[in-house]
């Protein structure tokens, strides 16, 4: 017998009540994710933004005989103890660049060190009375300030807080980065195409398949230890280089990319084979001219998240030795280098209290680059997407 | 005529399809293509079975037959595109210009070339109206200049009766075009590379009357220069469209005839049920 509206309905009740609570479940579920990364973000705002900033203090500089040996002796003994030591031990040597300087005074403006520093932006900080009176009669008189740091941009890591920079390690990131979308991309999309174009569907091919599909899902710490054990001490790659931590991390980078290769060829529909096939295309132009289009948003995107796991990638590269301490900035591919998850590593682990700040800024200048690299995944993606 | 079992036919001028009354009557019955004792296997079960048909130049051959009997395999023979599907096995002789087609020495691209084909569902190029003609014309360098190009996407469009339509916006996506439009600009791209027989797996299934009308009477424009083998599920199209019908049944061909014969006096039993729509 057909049963009535009201029958179907009550029966229809339970099913409702079942989908809005799965429904709740999931707004639920969603809100909770929404709300730790705000709090993720607000933590690393709060405590990374001010390392952003950095205490100057304006000093008068006396050339004397003596700063050319000891640096500190140009300064006012009352706010030596204020000044970089990074920045007295440049003294002797702008002396000597610059003999005319001898003998004569200057006013400027120099990096404070890390307690002044901490001291004005409410840290804990190590200096004592006295010091704190003198900061504070200074900072009165408009003598010390906090200003943009451009130091943390453009230097490398240093000991003191206060002159360590980020730039270093940025650029090894950057030529890092370069070595494995060199290797990994030509290689990992050859290699889709290959196995999903080419290739007969046999037992060969399927166990490379599962192989692959196993490599995305090794610990990355192994791929260091192959690194080190292929790269470092069997070719003989320098350490600690852009170069072998590139390659280390194209292996990484490999099985990603083909992944999400093969699924972006995989949907180009057959029709346009077939059509390409039916107008005496061969094998290779049906790829290159049809099917490669195609798939490239699908690829591009594939490959930019790859690599964007990649560049936050610290423990294969700590195994090959790319957790340097590198003050020098040098863009190389073969000099050792650190990268920026590494020097974030680096400076997490100082015992001074002023490394804090400077981990969280590496942290946001990380974050920035890798939101940058997925903007523009989609970008790509909008841009060479085409619906017709 | 007695065709109780699969038609043998022989070679020659003068096929032995009961007494020709087609059109190209006096016109030349040529042999494009030449079957002979085809088998195919995909996998274990086989497909076709023991096919023999010639099929002629400048002449429409309609292949109809109830769904899976295998006209859609036997179509993607003549080029080779059962190439594509690991599974397949193909024994026999497919000939074409006294060369077998299915011989390791034939170049399937080579073969393409002078056997298009048009599927069944619309599938232009997701490139512009213009590349979707001009690109194979291009690859096979068959144009040289650019103004050669362009001349022969005008003669393309035209021959396939689309140039009017579509004049003015040949740089649009070919994708834009409405479903009977984009059938006949993969038409208009079949035949920009000049080949000599044209393969047509159902190209109207897809369409409204007025695109299907449209076709047809493209296709009998279009046997002047081309063989033309066409499948379709439509008696009436296959009446009016062709000068030769098969029809084929479980991967037979039952009968083999030219097309008035086959609707007026049916030599099988089978067709003739098939044919009135009595099948099943
Ligand atoms: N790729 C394939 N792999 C295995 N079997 C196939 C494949 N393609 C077709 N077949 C089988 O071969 C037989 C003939 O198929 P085919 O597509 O040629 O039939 P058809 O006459 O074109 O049917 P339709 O009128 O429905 O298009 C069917 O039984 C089908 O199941
Ligand atoms: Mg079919």
């Amino acid at each position: 017998m057909s049963q009535s509206f009201d029958e179907i309905s009550a029966q229809l009740q339970r099913r409702h009540r079942k989908s809005a609570r799965l429904k709740w479940l999931s707004m639920g579920a969603l809100g909770l994710a929404g709300l730790f990364l705000v709090l993720f973000f607000a933590d690393m705002l709060s405590k990374g933004l001010p390392a952003f900033q950095q205490a100057q203090i304006r000093v008068e500089l006396d050339y004397n005989e003596d700063a050319t040996r000891m640096g500190r002796a140009a300064l006012d003994p009352e706010v030596s103890r204020l000044v970089s030591r990074t920045f007295e031990r440049l003294i002797p040597g702008m002396l000597a660049d610059d003999p005319e300087l001898l003998g004569t005074t200057e006013t400027r403006w120099v990096l404070a060190n890390a307690q002044v520093d901490q001291y004005l932006k409410g840290h804990t900080h190590r200096l004592n009375a006295a010091q704190q009176a003198t900061v504070d009669r200074l900072a009165e008189e408009g003598n010390v300030a906090l200003k943009f740091n451009t130091t943390f941009f453009t230097s490398g890591d240093s000991k003191m807080a206060e002159a360590s920079g980020i730039l270093a390690a940025a650029l090894g990131t950057v030529m890092t980065m370069l070595v494995t979308l060199a290797i990994a991309f030509p290689i990992g999309v050859m290699t889709a195409v290959y196995l999903e174009e080419f290739a007969p569907d046999n037992r060969l091919t399927q166990i490379i398949e599962i192989n692959i599909n196993n490599l995305a899902a090794i610990p990355s710490i192994l791929f260091g230890l192959l690194g080190l054990a292929i790269f470092i001490s069997f070719f003989g790659v320098p350490r600690s280089s852009p170069l072998v931590g590139g390659m280390t991390l194209a292996l990484m980078t490999l099985p990603v990319i083909i992944i999400a290769t093969r699924t972006a060829l995989r949907s180009v529909p057959d029709s346009i084979r077939h059509a390409a096939f039916g107008v005496g295309c061969s094998r290779w132009q049906v790829v290159r001219d049809h099917v490669l289009p195609l798939a490239m948003p699908g690829i591009m995107t594939g490959s930019i998240i790859g690599l964007a796991q990649a560049m936050g990638e610290t423990a294969p590269l700590i195994i090959v030795g790319m957790v340097a301490f590198i003050p020098d900035v040098s863009a190389t591919f073969t000099n050792a280098a650190t990268v920026l998850p590494a020097q974030i590593f680096t400076w997490a682990g100082e015992p001074d209290k002023a490394f804090v700040e400077k981990t969280a800024g590496g942290i946001l200048v990380l974050l920035a680059i890798l939101i940058f690299l997925n903007a523009t995944a989609v970008v790509l993606r909008k841009k060479f997407e085409r619906r017709w | 005529m007695n065709m109780q079992a699969a038609p043998r036919h022989t070679v020659g001028t003068a096929p032995q399809v009961g007494q020709p009354h087609t059109r190209n009557d006096q016109a030349c019955h040529d042999l494009s293509i030449r079957v002979r004792d085809l088998n195919l296997w995909y996998g274990q079960t086989q497909a076709l079975k023991n096919l023999n048909i010639d099929l002629f130049e400048k002449n429409v051959t309609a292949l109809i037959g109830p769904s899976g009997c295998g006209k859609s395999t036997f179509l993607r023979c003549l080029n080779r595109m059962n190439d594509l599907i690991p599974s397949v096995r193909i024994e026999g002789l497919v000939e074409m210009d006294g060369r077998d087609v299915n011989a390791t020495k034939m170049d399937e691209v080579a073969l393409r070339r002078r056997v298009g084909m048009v599927f069944q569902k619309p599938n232009p190029f997701p490139k512009s109206i213009y590349e979707n003609i001009a690109y194979a014309p291009r690859m096979h360098d068959l144009v040289s200049r650019k103004a050669e190009q362009d001349e022969l996407v005008e003669k393309a469009l035209r021959d396939a009766g689309l140039w009017n339509e579509v004049k003015d916006k040949l740089h649009e996506p070919g994708t834009s075009l409405s479903g009977g439009q984009q059938q006949r600009l993969c038409i208009a791209r079949a035949i920009a590379v000049q080949p000599d027989v044209i393969l047509m797996d159902e190209p109207t299934s897809a369409l409204d009357p007025i695109s299907t009308a449209t076709i047809e009477d493209l296709m009998d424009k279009l046997k002047q220069q081309f063989t033309i083998v066409t499948v379709t599920h439509n008696m009436q199209q296959a009446a009016r469209v062709a000068d030769y019908t098969a029809f084929f049944h479980l991967g037979e061909i039952v009968e083999y005839n030219d097309t008035k014969t086959m609707f007026s006096n049916p030599a099988t039993k089978k067709a003739e049920d098939y044919i009135t729509g009595r099948y099943g």
